[in-house]
């Protein structure tokens, strides 16, 4: 095996990761640390540019208050955000993004990015919370600000962190991380007095439902890898409701947006019988009292239809040729506006596909789909873990001085419960519907966190440097094992000695499809099947040190992997724990099937790994509503 | 394959020691076989069809053909992004073609000022305002319960 150097670097705070809630962490430190003389280190396992979650860009911006115009309070979007995740967020954590997210918003106007805005200047509303943007560059101009706050010489790409490490005498100290160059033969060491671990969801738990060329075409980007959840836990965090994934319902295969269809063109969805579902209300009587929230939890949106599909009355179509001919139908009696406006149309609705999910006018395009003249098939994915969607699996966080609980209070705001550790958007479980707004506001507010943190506990961390050589090792064991399994059999891919990490990934796919509840089951699993799936996670355990890696691309895809490895066994045992059925649409407990339990599982699923034992346990920690939602 | 290269059209960037296609794709697809100075995507079924490769490549030496599995052939979709609006040509499978122009950013790049110009804020380490609140919420104090 080649040679690999070892770097070592130290720094007062480590932010990793380069998506939203990075580039908001970055951006707010910057600023808070050159006041208060402390350093910081940004690095991501791609370019900043177009890294994370809105490397392709987006249409619309979700979360956007209003606050200024009075449109909305934050109270307004807690009790939404509460009833649409079917009672269990952290009411403090959402106010809190709600309060600070316009504030980003506001920022990234100023910064260049297009804000659609309506005849009186004010912007365009798509929904309720929603505004349109023309959001190609959403990411370079967000990268760019972080950037120039931080300044270029701070940020290390292409790096990706694979272990965080806690300090030499204190379990409950973060101290450090480690990983390694995807470009360059060179491990990292760096020493940091807090970290925030800024890292994303995680796509390709399950099998996706095209597992061919489109094996990519996955709704959340393929590159979040659930590092999050895994590394935060190895070192003793606790996760909260790792339960909660979510099942985007999208348009089919390409798994465009839908949001602007249903929210701006006002399109409806109709089975194979050109029946409206969502009018079918009775179905969701067991999971009152939310089936009468307005809007309708996604959960219970999702299941409506699902039972569409489960009970052969697909295919289920986005009526886009009405939802076009309604808009249009005031301006008929005008032939020359009609034209315009048409076209106006048209052009705002492909710009939705073209700015996001470019796949999806690329198969409109192959399919020859004109929207204004052809229906257009949705069906439910993969689950996907993100906790700044309409799902809320993540970290377990101490929440704001002023708003929190104080039993949900140790300190600092955006802390785990490791001291200096903290995290932000897809990180931190309990808190929904954040979006690419709200996890910049909430990387600011880990951001500014932090430093706080630094200031306040000024003492130096201890990195065991006599253990680098065996964390090494541990980093580049991939590389040695095929290295010295190859050659054995003609072909290097089919051999006793080691498993490829797309294999690896091939099997965990499959274990969690067919026991926790994927699609080929749609969605269902029950505690047997659960228990088959943790005995099956097991053997992936201990076949992970057999994991080989060609080099440094299928080095970085090996720790991928084990990072999903965990993330799964995390799902698998919230689900376990937590015997009712609170999210049909996601997935559905067999054993307790349209089981709402309000008196017992109201309550925040919370699980921590144990460094010292090396075992899980899990806990239930009551819901608090201070809003009175 | 997803994310192709015109083998004609690429250069390998000129020896330089990355290509662009390299330097931004967010899932480390992209790769320069030195040897033939051309690059390839080395894991097309991991490919998400971002298009970042196909917006940056210098020469438009890379497109994107849909995916195998389920999308028809014969259609294309292709970019070409200046440094204020991104054009769009859409090819459909029935040889429709159809032509979008959308705004990208209303600054020149490089030139995001952090602060956006609104005032500092309070600077108070101990407060919940962030850098530039409450003047970038526009209201003259942050909501508290």
């Amino acid at each position: 095996m080649e040679a690999f150097e070892t770097v070592e670097l130290s720094t007062d705070l480590l932010i990793v990761g380069g998506g939203m809630s990075a580039c908001g962490a970055a951006f707010e430190a910057s600023y808070w640390a050159k006041k208060n003389n402390l350093s910081v280190l940004m690095v991501d396992k791609a370019a900043v540019d177009r890294s994370g979650a809105v490397a392709m860009g987006l249409s619309a911006i979700n979360t956007y208050i209003g606050i200024d115009r009075n449109e909305n309070t934050p109270a307004d979007f807690v009790s939404y955000v509460q009833n649409d995740q079917m009672g269990t967020v952290r009411e403090d954590l959402v106010y809190d993004i709600a309060r600070h997210v316009d504030s980003s918003v506001h920022l990234f106007e100023k910064w260049g990015l297009p804000i659609w805005k309506d005849a009186e200047g004010n912007y365009q509303r798509a929904g309720r919370w929603q505004i349109m943007i023309n959001g190609e560059s959403y990411k370079v101009i967000v990268a760019e600000a972080a950037k120039n706050a931080l300044g270029v010489d701070n940020i290390i790409e292409r790096l990706f962190i694979v272990k965080l490490m806690t300090d030499a005498n204190d379990p409950n100290r973060i101290a450090g991380a480690a990983g390694f160059s995807v470009r360059e033969n060179k491990v990292y060491f760096i020493k940091a007095k807090a970290i925030c671990c800024l890292c994303g969801g995680a796509v390709h738990i399950f099998r996706p439902r095209s597992v061919g060329e489109g094996l990519g075409r996955t709704w959340y980007p393929p590159w979040n890898a659930g590092s999050n959840y895994a590394m935060m836990a190895q070192v003793g965090a606790e996760l909260a409701q790792m339960e909660s994934r979510f099942i985007p319902t999208r348009f089919k295969d390409g798994y465009g947006p839908v949001g602007a269809w249903f929210l701006f063109f006002k399109s409806s969805a109709t089975n194979a019988f050109d029946e409206e579902y969502i009018n079918n209300l009775d179905m969701l009587k067991p999971w009152a009292p939310y089936d009468t929230a307005k809007p309708v939890p996604t959960p219970l949106r999702n299941h409506q239809m699902m039972v569409e599909s489960m009970e052969g009355r697909g295919p289920v179509f986005m009526r886009t040729e009405r939802a076009i001919a309604a808009l249009a139908e005031k301006y008929k009696d005008d032939p020359k506006v009609y034209k315009k406006k048409m076209k106006e149309l048209e052009s705002e609705a492909w710009e939705d596909f073209l700015d996001m999910t470019i796949s999806q006018a690329l198969l409109w395009a192959g399919q020859n789909i004109f929207p204004e003249e052809k229906k257009s098939e949705i069906m439910a994915a993969e689950p996907y873990f993100i906790g700044s969607h309409a799902s809320h699996a993540g970290m377990w966080v101490s929440g704001p001085a002023d708003l929190a609980p104080p039993e949900w209070n140790w300190g600092y705001n955006r802390m785990t419960t490791i001291n200096g550790l903290f995290t932000a958007g897809d990180g931190v479980g309990c808190s929904a519907h954040k979006f690419s707004s709200g996890s910049h506001a909430e990387g600011r507010i880990a951001g500014k966190a932090a430093i706080k943190f630094l200031v306040e506990n000024p003492g130096d961390v201890n990195l065991d440097a006599g253990k680098f050589e065996e964390i090494k090792a541990e980093i580049l064991k991939p590389l040695k094992t095929y290295e010295e399994g190859k050659g054995y059999t003609v072909t290097d891919d089919i051999t006793p000695n080691y498993i490829r990490p797309k294999m690896f990934l091939f099997r965990l796919n499959k274990i969690m499809d067919e026991y926790a509840g994927g699609t080929s089951m749609w969605y269902t699993t029950n505690k047997a099947m659960l228990e088959r799936a943790l005995e099956e996670l097991r053997m992936l355990y201990e076949d992970s040190k057999f994991l080989g890696a060609d080099g440094l691309h299928e080095l970085m895809r090996a720790w991928e992997n084990y990072h999903r490895l965990w993330t799964s066994e995390a799902h698998v045992r919230h689900m376990l724990f937590r015997e009712e059925t609170r999210y049909p649409g996601y997935y559905y407990r067999a054993d307790f099937k349209e089981v709402l339990d309000e008196a017992n599982w109201k309550v925040f699923t919370i699980s921590k790994w144990d460094p010292a034992t090396r075992k899980w346990s899990i806990r239930k920690e009551p819901v608090q509503n201070w809003l009175g939602v | 394959m997803p994310s192709y290269v015109i083998d004609e059209k690429c250069d390998g960037c000129k020896g330089q020691d990355r290509t662009a296609c390299m330097y931004i794709c967010p899932n480390d697809l992209m790769i320069l076989d030195v040897d033939a100075m051309k690059a390839y995507n080395q894991e097309p079924e991991f490919c998400w069809e971002c298009y970042n490769c196909v917006k940056i490549c210098p020469q438009q030496a890379i497109d994107v053909r849909g995916y195998a599995d389920f999308v028809p052939m014969g259609a294309s979709v292709v970019p070409l992004r200046g440094s204020e609006d991104i054009m769009w040509t859409v090819k459909f499978r029935n040889g429709t073609i159809k032509r979008f122009k959308f705004p990208i950013r209303t600054t020149d790049e490089g030139t995001a000022v952090p602060d956006g110009g609104f005032t500092e804020g309070s600077g108070d380490l101990n407060d919940q305002n962030l850098w530039t609140e409450p003047a970038s919420l526009g209201v003259d104090a942050l909501p508290t319960k």
